[in-house]
């Protein structure tokens, strides 16, 4: 079978020694910035960016989504722990696990998440081996306008899916694509809105906007109320769960896989949406759910397995279509160009050992995970003591550097400094950075689509609603705003992004 | 009577934007809609943000929005200075001194902050970057910096 033999290549180039030596880092880091207070994914994998250049490009991707769905392992730990969400994915998780772990089964709570987690991890690599291939081949169809209608349709779901107020999202996703038109003009050569200034000729550079964004931004945000994480955690024990726990822990898992893998796929935040989803289903349909909220297992194993599962499914819109559905897959986007891959739907067919080398890497890794986060827990707890007065100067330092090393030019710290601004206002003002960061990179892409779909059709606007595949997605984006739009609707969203 | 002050706020930064957008976009070549210029797209970008400022701003007169809270000034102005000074110094003095400054000054910036342990973090982070990322990886920045001949 073709699976078997494309899942042998991809444990060929995942197995090798180095690949198998940056899994393991990448998952290290992301437990490492999971159980660390204040430090996301986004971040990280922006300050890691420049040093990845020097690496190949399998273990650099291998490395960098190690860290994305590792941070979501760490996340549940310091819920479970200390009743703190390392990563905003975790958020539901210490309702329950917190209680779990205030009744002296924290051991129980945290090899629940880690069961649940590797289970839901597995199942979404699964996915991604089996759904990859086939949507790269219909996206291989795509024409200009189909691909511009598909951004338009992830940008409405990121939209959509964004918190606070949709107005703010959408002017966000337009402030993201205006920033996004700085530099050079593709076609003319003109050179818009860089007011002269040589360094802009190549555009503002996407890690440069989202160090200043995730990264100095969110630390100004952090400084506004520091919480000082004196929680005393006992001494965890017994890691096994019990027989009852077993047996009550497969359905949430699950469940929790099942919806997380869906809602992974859309734009946003769909592994943050994945865990509030899960939840909010056992409660539901749980036959435990008096219990839930008081410590029942099913309120870890549910949403634990969902954001795993969003995390890894998350990537297949960028490995099959070369859109990126958040902020970090914008991140490794921008890596795959600097290491000389067009992302897009040809990756499959063209680097078969790059596109099934990650996919097999993520299995091994959720391997490593789990005997990262189990046995070797003691590490974990003794870092979530690391105090934030500490640990952000160094973010700060890490960031100067990395971003001065991505040109060799002081005038990007500058920028970066100019974007930590606005990061801090935009989230003051209740406006997320994370579609605009998404807008800020579809931006230049859609105007090239645009354009390309437009010569095509000799100036016929009606070009999008003509084709069968572009005015599918066009309806979706309308239904998804009509449906937003909706009283109804909108207060469930409200409920559901709560967090 | 402004009710919302988020909505004012944002509102007018999207205004700000989008009338740049536009007023600057008149200066390249607009095109037809076959062959887009330079100025066609982001000049309706420009419009769509101007519009959407517009309806903010009005917003914020109409309905009421939660209150911004309290502006961290403190951790803003020390965490951006840190950032532009270490910009600013960082090929003057080299990264000897540039670095721990950076560090030292935007630790500074937190309740929390006390001298031991900070100066610990600078000279470790310093040694840090020195070796791994100057020696290992080759960013090229001087350890000392012009003003000391480097």
């Amino acid at each position: 079978m073709e699976l078997i033999a494309n899942l042998e290549l991809g444990l060929e180039t995942a197995l090798t020694l180095s690949n198998l030596f940056y899994c393991l880092l990448g998952v290290f880091l992301g437990t490492a910035i999971g159980v660390l207070p204040g430090l996301g994914p986004t971040a990280t994998i922006a300050m890691l960016l420049p040093i990845t250049f020097t690496l190949e490009p399998v273990s650099s991707l291998i490395m960098l989504a190690g860290i994305y769905y590792g941070s979501q392992y760490g996340g549940s730990t310091t819920s479970i722990l200390v009743n703190l969400p390392g990563e905003a994915a975790s958020v539901v998780t210490t309702i329950d696990g917190y209680q779990m772990a205030k009744q002296g089964r924290a051991g129980a709570a945290l090899a629940t998440s880690a069961v649940g987690s590797f289970f839901a991890g597995t199942v979404a690599t699964f996915l991604i081996a089996a759904f990859g291939p086939p949507l790269a081949a219909v996206a291989l169809e795509f024409g200009p306008a189909d691909y511009f209608s598909l951004m338009v349709l992830g940008l409405v779901a990121s939209v959509v899916l964004a918190h606070g107020s949709l107005l703010h999202a959408i002017g966000m996703v337009v402030l993201g694509m205006v920033l996004g038109m700085v530099g050079t003009d593709v076609t003319s050569g003109a050179q818009r809105y860089t007011f002269e200034i040589p360094e802009l000729a190549d555009g503002i550079n996407f890690v440069t906007v989202a160090m200043g964004m995730f990264g100095l931004g969110e630390i100004i945000r952090n400084l506004e109320s520091e919480a000082q994480r004196s929680v005393i955690i006992s001494k965890i024990t017994n890691l096994m769960p019990t027989k009852e726990d077993l047996r009550r822990m497969i359905a949430p898992i699950l469940r929790g896989t099942l919806i997380g893998s869906a809602l992974g796929i859309l734009p946003g935040s769909g592994s943050i949406l994945g865990s509030f989803a899960a939840y909010s289903i056992e409660k539901k349909v749980s036959k435990y759910r008096d219990q839930l909220g008081k410590g029942a297992i099913e309120g870890v194993a549910a949403p634990e397995s969902a954001n795993n599962a969003g995390a890894q499914t998350s990537f297949i819109p960028m490995l099959t279509l070369g859109i990126p559905s958040n902020p970090v897959m914008a991140l490794m986007v921008g890596a795959m160009i600097i290491q000389g891959i067009q992302p897009g739907p040809s990756v499959i067919s063209e680097q078969p050992a790059l596109f099934w080398g990650i996919i097999v890497s993520m299995w091994i890794g959720n391997l490593f995970l789990v005997i990262l986060n189990l046995p070797m827990i003691g590490i974990w707890v003794r870092m979530i003591m690391v105090p934030y007065q500490l640990l952000y100067p160094a973010i700060v330092a890490f960031t100067a550097i990395g971003v001065f090393s991505l040109n060799n030019r002081e005038f990007d710290i500058y920028l970066m400094a100019i974007f930590g601004v606005f990061g801090y206002v935009f989230a003051k003002l209740g406006c997320e950075s994370a579609p605009m960061l998404l807008a800020f990179i579809l931006g230049p892409l859609m105007e090239e689509y645009l354009r390309r779909a437009l010569l095509i059709s000799r100036g016929n606007p009606w070009v999008f609603v003509q084709r069968p595949i572009s005015v599918t997605l066009l309806a979706l984006a309308a239904l998804a705003m009509l449906a937003v739009s909706l009283p109804s609707f909108s207060k469930t969203r409200e409920v559901a992004l709560k967090g | 009577m402004i009710r919302s002050t988020k909505d004012f706020w944002a509102g007018l930064i999207y205004l700000f934007f989008g009338l740049c957008t536009v007023i600057i976009a008149r200066d390249y070549d607009t095109g037809t809609a076959l062959r887009m210029g330079p100025a066609y797209f982001p000049m309706l970008l420009g419009y769509l943000l101007t519009l959407i400022g517009i309806i903010s701003v009005v917003r914020s007169f109409i309905s009421h929005g939660t209150p911004i809270g309290e502006i961290a000034f403190k951790g803003l102005f020390v965490i951006i200075g840190s950032v532009l000074l270490f910009g600013f110094l960082v090929r003057r003095t080299g990264v000897v001194i540039a670095l721990p400054l950076l560090v030292m000054i935007s630790a500074s910036a937190s309740d929390h902050f006390r001298w031991p342990p900070t100066l610990i973090l600078a000279a470790g982070l310093t040694l840090f970057c020195v070796f791994v990322f100057l020696r290992g990886l080759g960013v090229p920045l001087p350890i000392w910096g012009s003003w000391f001949g480097g």
